[in-house]
C-alpha cells in the first residue's frame, strides 16, 4: 500500500468529505473521489438546499417562531395562574388528606374486598411546550445531517449559527424559537446575502430576547418618559463587536449607546397581541428613541424602523465586517492560522460581491490552501457525532436524546454556547483531556450499538480511504473484537480531525 | 442524601492502581514535606459574563447606594437582608458559607477592583484577565500556567503541575506546563483494552490527542474510582448551575488533596451577564452567588487538613454599571470584587480604598471606580503563596506590570 509522504497534501476526497463536509457515509466515496471540488460545488448550486420546511412530512412536529413562541407565553401564563392558585389555595392538600382520611375510615367498616381500589399513580405530567419543540428542532437538525449529500451547506448554517448564536439557557422564549431561528434567519440566507441574513436575524425574536433588546426602551421616548424601562446596549454592543465590525475595529462606547437608540423598538409582540400578532416580531414606536444619531461618523435621521435598517445595512458593508467575516471562514475552513493572503482574498470576494455568501463558499472551494493544508483541525462534537452516524447508521432510536447527551458531555450543548460569541473554533478547545476522554467512551457506545459491523477495515477504506495510515490500518484489523475495531476508527486521528 | 453517597472519595490506592501516579509523564520522587509542613494550594475561579461587585458585596454604609442600585441594592433590612461583614460591607445573603469564613477570618474581600482592561467586551477582558497581559490579543497562554513555568527547575509545585476544571481548559491555566484536565461525566466506559489500543495508535500518528486522551484516562481514574470499584458521579448540571458549581468543586477537590495531585487549579463558572431581571438578595444572580458560595462549601470540606494551606481566588473581567440599567439588571461596568477564601487567606477584611458612589466619583459617570489592581491581587498571592519575586511576576507572569506592586499580607 501506498503511504503518504509525510508533507503529500492530503487526499481530496478526504478534503471533501472532512474538511468541508459532514463526513462519508458508507458508498459516498465512489461520488467524490472523480470530482471532489465538483461534488462540493453542485451544493451550492441546489437554491433551496439548506431549508427545513414546515411542509415536509419529514420534519414533523415543527412550528413557526410566531406559534412557537405564542404556545411559551400561553403556557407560561397558564403555569403562573397555576402557581398562584396553588399558593392562594392552600385548602386543597387539606382537603385531600380529610378525602383520605374519611376514605380510611370508610375503609374501616368494609371488608377488605370491598375496599376501594388504591389510587392510580398520577399520570406522568407531560414535558413543557417549549422540550418538546426544542427535540423536535433537534431531530430534523440531525435528520438534515444524515441526509445532507457533501454536507458542505449544512457546514455553512452551522457556522453562520454559531456566529450569530442564541442560547437556549436565556429563557424559555429562546428555548422554545431557537430551533426555528435557525430555519427561518440562517439557512434561507446561507448562500444568499450577508446583510440579508443579519436584517433577518437582529429583528428575529429569540435574538432580540436573547440579548435583551426587546426591553429596551429609548430614554426619552414616549414609553421612556412615563420611566417603568430603560435603555439596554447588550444587542447593539455584541452587533457591533461579534456579528459584523469585530472587536478593536474603531467603534465607541458612544457608538455603543447610539447605536442601541437606534435600535430601540424593535421587538416582539407580547401575549396580548396589543402590537402585533403574540410572538412575531414588531416595532413599537413608543419605546424608539426619537431624534437623530449619529453613529461611527454618520448621522442616521430619525425615521422609525427605517433607522436601524439603514444602520445595519451600513455596517454589513463596512470593510471591517469584510475581514472580520473572512478572517472566521479562514479560520474554521482552512485551519485555526489561516494565512493572511486566504483571508484577504475571501475579504476582496466579501466586498466585491457585497456580500454574497455563495460566491464566499465557492471561493473556499476554489482556494488551492483549501486542498493543500494538512488536515490538522478537530471536528466539533456536532460534525464528530454526525460523522459517526453517518459512518455508521443513524442510532437505535428515531428519540435524539443520545446524541443530545453526547453533545452537553462534550461540552457543545445544542443552540446553548456559554456566551454570545459562541463555542470556539479553535483545535485545542475540543482535543482538551477531558474532550478526548468522552470521545473515547462515545466511540465505544457509538460501536456498541451497530448491529451489523462486517469488517471494520472495509468501513475504513469506505470513510477514510487509502490515505489512512498504515498504523491505523494495522490498529483496526488486530482489535479484539468487531466492536473494538469500530470505535478504533471512530477513534482514529483521520477520523478526529478535519 | 448527602452528595457524596454519589462521588466516592478516590482512595490512595485506586491511585495506585492507575500507575502510580498522576501524571504519567513524570516519575515523581516522593516529596518530603517542607520544613514548616506548609504545601501550600492556590484555586483560581474565573465568573464568565462580569460579576455585580455591587451585588455580591454591597457598600451598605455608602449613602448613593440603596439610590444608584435601586431595586437591586442590598439592604441590612427586610425578608433577605444581607450578611454584615463590617460597618460598611455586607455580603449578599446567598453567601452564608463566605460570611461564617470571613467571621473566622478565613476569607476576605478586595472591593473596587479591576484589571488593567478599560473597554468593555467581555471576550478581550477575559482575555486580559486570564492571559495576564497588559492588553487583549493575547491567547496561547495564562499567568497561571505562566506562574508555573517560571517556579525554580524541580520545584514541587512545578513538578506537579496544575488542573483545569471543566469540558474545556479555561485560558488562564493554558501554556506550557503541564495541566490535567478533568470534568464530572457520565457515560460508560469501555470494556477491555480500547483507551491502551487509542494511545498506542495515537503515539504513533498523533502525539497531541496522545498526551490530552492520557491526561483524562488518568484524571478520570483519580477522581471517581474507589475501592468498591467505579461509579459514575452524575451529572448535576452544566458550570453556569449552582448543582454543577458544587460538583465540580467536589472533584477537583478530591484532586488537588492528594498528595501528589496539581497545587493549583483553575474553574470558570459561566453566567454572570445579568443585563435583565439580575435579582438582588433573591433571583438570579443570589443563585449563582449561592452556587460560588457552595463551591467554597465543597473545598473546606473536599481539602480537609489542606485547607490550611489553601488560598481561592475569584476574579471576573470587570465590573457592572453602578445604576440599574432599564430592564432591571446591569450592564457592562469597570470597578468590582475580588473574593478570597481559604484557611491560608488572612481573612476577616474588605481591602478597599473606597471610591464613593456619587457622579463624578463613578468612572466615567457610570461605573465603580477601580481603586485596586486586580493583579496586584494576584501577585500577592503567588508571591506569599509560591515565592515568586516581584520581578519575575512583573515581566514573566504578568507581562509590563512591574508597576503594579504586589499586595503582600493576603496569606497567613
Amino acid at each position: 500500500m501506498a503511504i503518504p509522504a509525510p508533507n503529500s497534501p492530503p487526499d481530496p476526497a478526504l478534503v471533501a468529505s472532512n474538511r468541508f463536509g459532514l463526513g462519508a457515509r458508507p458508498g459516498d466515496r465512489a461520488r467524490i473521489a472523480g470530482d471532489p471540488r465538483g461534488y462540493l460545488k453542485a451544493e451550492l448550486r441546489q437554491p433551496d438546499i439548506a431549508l427545513i420546511s414546515l411542509d415536509d412530512p419529514a420534519y414533523a412536529g415543527l412550528l413557526g417562531s410566531t406559534s412557537a413562541i405564542h404556545a411559551s407565553m400561553a403556557a407560561n401564563f397558564q403555569r403562573k395562574l397555576d402557581r398562584e392558585h396553588m399558593a392562594t389555595a392552600p385548602a386543597q392538600p387539606a382537603t385531600a388528606s380529610v378525602q383520605a382520611m374519611s376514605a380510611q375510615a370508610a375503609s374501616a367498616q368494609v371488608t377488605p374486598a370491598q375496599s376501594v381500589p388504591p389510587p392510580a399513580a398520577p399520570p406522568k405530567p407531560a414535558p413543557p411546550i417549549e422540550a418538546t419543540l426544542f427535540r423536535a428542532e433537534a431531530q430534523a437538525r440531525f435528520d438534515k445531517a444524515l441526509r445532507a449529500e457533501a454536507g458542505f451547506v449544512e457546514r455553512l448554517v452551522y457556522f453562520w449559527s454559531n456566529h450569530f448564536c442564541v442560547s437556549v439557557a436565556k429563557d424559555n422564549i429562546v428555548r422554545a424559537s431557537a430551533g426555528a431561528f435557525e430555519r427561518e434567519a440562517i439557512r434561507p440566507f446561507v448562500l444568499g446575502h450577508f446583510a440579508d441574513m443579519l436584517m433577518a436575524v437582529e429583528r428575529h425574536p429569540a435574538m432580540l430576547f436573547y440579548l435583551d433588546n426587546q426591553q429596551s426602551v429609548g430614554p426619552d421616548s414616549r414609553a421612556g418618559k412615563n420611566r417603568q424601562r430603560g435603555l439596554n446596549e447588550n444587542l447593539a454592543r455584541e452587533i457591533m463587536e461579534l456579528h459584523t465590525l469585530g472587536v478593536g475595529s474603531g467603534y465607541t462606547q458612544a457608538d455603543v449607546t447610539s447605536f442601541a437608540h437606534i435600535l430601540t423598538g424593535w421587538t416582539m409582540a407580547g401575549r396580548e397581541g396589543r402590537l402585533g400578532e403574540p410572538g412575531s416580531s414588531v416595532f413599537n414606536a413608543n419605546a424608539h428613541e426619537p431624534g437623530d444619531a449619529v453613529l461611527l461618523g454618520k448621522t442616521y435621521p430619525a425615521g422609525g424602523m427605517g433607522q436601524a435598517e439603514a444602520a445595519l445595512n451600513d455596517i454589513a458593508s463596512h470593510p471591517a465586517t469584510a475581514q472580520h467575516i473572512a478572517t472566521e471562514l479562514a479560520r474554521h475552513f482552512i485551519s485555526d492560522e489561516p494565512p493572511p493572503a486566504v483571508v484577504a482574498r475571501l475579504a476582496k470576494v466579501f466586498t466585491k460581491s457585497d456580500g454574497n455568501l455563495r460566491a464566499l463558499a465557492s471561493t473556499l472551494i476554489d482556494m488551492p490552501e483549501a486542498w493543500s493544508t494538512p488536515l490538522a483541525k478537530m471536528r466539533s462534537p456536532f460534525d464528530y457525532i454526525a460523522a459517526i452516524r453517518r459512518a455508521t447508521g443513524p442510532g437505535p432510536a428515531i428519540d435524539p436524546g443520545q446524541s443530545l447527551n453526547w453533545l452537553n458531555a462534550l461540552g457543545e450543548p445544542l443552540w446553548q454556547p456559554p456566551g454570545p460569541n459562541g463555542f470556539s473554533d479553535q483545535a485545542d478547545s475540543w482535543a482538551s483531556a477531558e474532550g478526548m476522554k468522552i470521545r473515547l467512551d462515545i466511540a465505544w457506545q457509538a460501536a456498541r450499538q451497530v448491529k451489523d459491523i462486517g469488517n471494520p477495515n472495509d468501513m475504513l477504506d469506505a470513510v477514510v480511504g487509502p490515505s489512512a495510515s498504515p498504523e491505523t490500518r494495522q490498529a483496526i484489523a488486530r482489535a479484539e473484537s468487531k466492536q473494538q475495531g469500530l470505535a478504533l476508527l471512530l477513534m482514529a486521528p483521520e477520523f478526529q480531525r478535519r | 442524601m448527602s452528595l457524596l453517597c454519589e462521588t466516592p472519595h478516590p482512595s490512595r490506592r485506586a491511585m495506585l492502581m492507575t500507575g502510580g501516579a498522576l501524571f504519567a509523564w513524570a516519575y515523581l520522587p516522593r516529596f518530603a514535606r517542607a520544613a514548616d509542613n506548609r504545601d501550600p494550594r492556590l484555586i483560581v475561579i474565573v465568573l464568565r459574563g462580569a460579576l455585580d461587585g455591587l451585588s455580591a458585596v454591597g457598600p451598605v454604609g455608602d449613602p448613593d447606594y440603596a439610590g444608584l442600585h435601586g431595586d437591586i441594592a442590598l439592604s441590612l433590612t427586610g425578608p433577605h437582608a444581607a450578611l454584615p461583614l463590617d460597618g460598611f460591607f455586607a455580603v449578599n445573603p446567598a453567601m452564608p458559607v463566605f460570611a461564617r469564613l470571613f467571621k473566622k477570618k478565613q476569607a476576605a474581600v478586595v472591593h473596587a477592583a479591576a484589571t488593567g482592561y478599560r473597554e468593555r467586551s467581555h471576550f478581550d477582558g477575559q482575555d486580559v484577565l486570564e492571559s495576564g497581559f497588559a492588553g487583549p490579543g493575547h491567547v496561547a497562554t495564562g499567568w497561571l500556567n505562566r506562574a508555573l513555568e517560571n517556579l525554580p527547575a524541580g520545584d514541587r509545585v512545578a513538578t506537579l503541575g496544575g488542573l483545569a476544571v471543566g469540558p474545556s481548559t479555561p485560558l488562564v491555566i493554558r501554556g506550557a506546563a503541564p495541566v490535567l484536565g478533568w470534568a464530572p461525566q457520565s457515560l460508560p466506559a469501555p470494556a477491555g483494552d480500547l483507551a491502551t489500543r487509542v494511545l498506542d495508535l495515537y503515539q504513533h500518528r498523533d502525539p497531541v490527542l496522545a498526551v490530552a486522551l492520557r491526561k483524562g484516562l488518568d484524571a478520570d481514574k483519580m477522581a471517581f474510582d474507589d475501592q468498591m470499584g467505579s461509579k459514575p458521579m452524575k451529572p448535576k448540571g452544566g458550570l453556569d448551575s449552582a448543582a454543577g458549581m458544587r460538583q465540580a468543586a467536589q472533584g477537583a477537590a478530591r484532586l488537588i488533596a492528594a498528595d501528589d495531585g496539581p497545587r493549583v487549579a483553575a474553574l470558570a463558572f459561566d453566567g454572570w451577564d445579568t443585563h435583565v431581571n439580575e435579582g438582588g438578595a433573591t433571583g438570579r444572580l443570589a443563585t449563582l452567588l449561592g452556587g460560588l458560595d457552595g463551591a467554597f462549601e465543597e473545598f473546606e470540606k473536599g481539602l480537609g487538613e489542606r485547607w490550611k494551606d489553601t488560598a481561592i481566588v475569584t476574579i471576573t473581567e470587570f465590573g457592572r454599571t453602578a445604576q440599574v440599567n432599564g430592564t432591571v439588571g446591569t450592564d457592562h461596568g469597570t470597578g468590582t470584587v475580588v473574593l478570597l477564601a481559604g484557611g491560608a487567606i488572612k481573612g476577616g477584611r474588605v481591602i478597599a480604598d473606597w471610591p464613593g458612589l456619587k457622579p463624578a466619583q463613578l468612572y466615567e459617570q457610570r461605573d465603580l471606580a477601580p481603586t485596586s489592581d486586580v493583579r496586584a491581587v494576584l501577585k500577592g498571592l503567588l508571591a506569599d503563596q509560591f515565592g515568586l519575586s516581584a520581578a519575575v511576576l512583573g515581566d514573566k507572569v504578568f507581562p509590563e506590570s512591574a508597576a503594579v506592586t504586589p499586595m503582600r499580607g493576603l496569606i497567613v
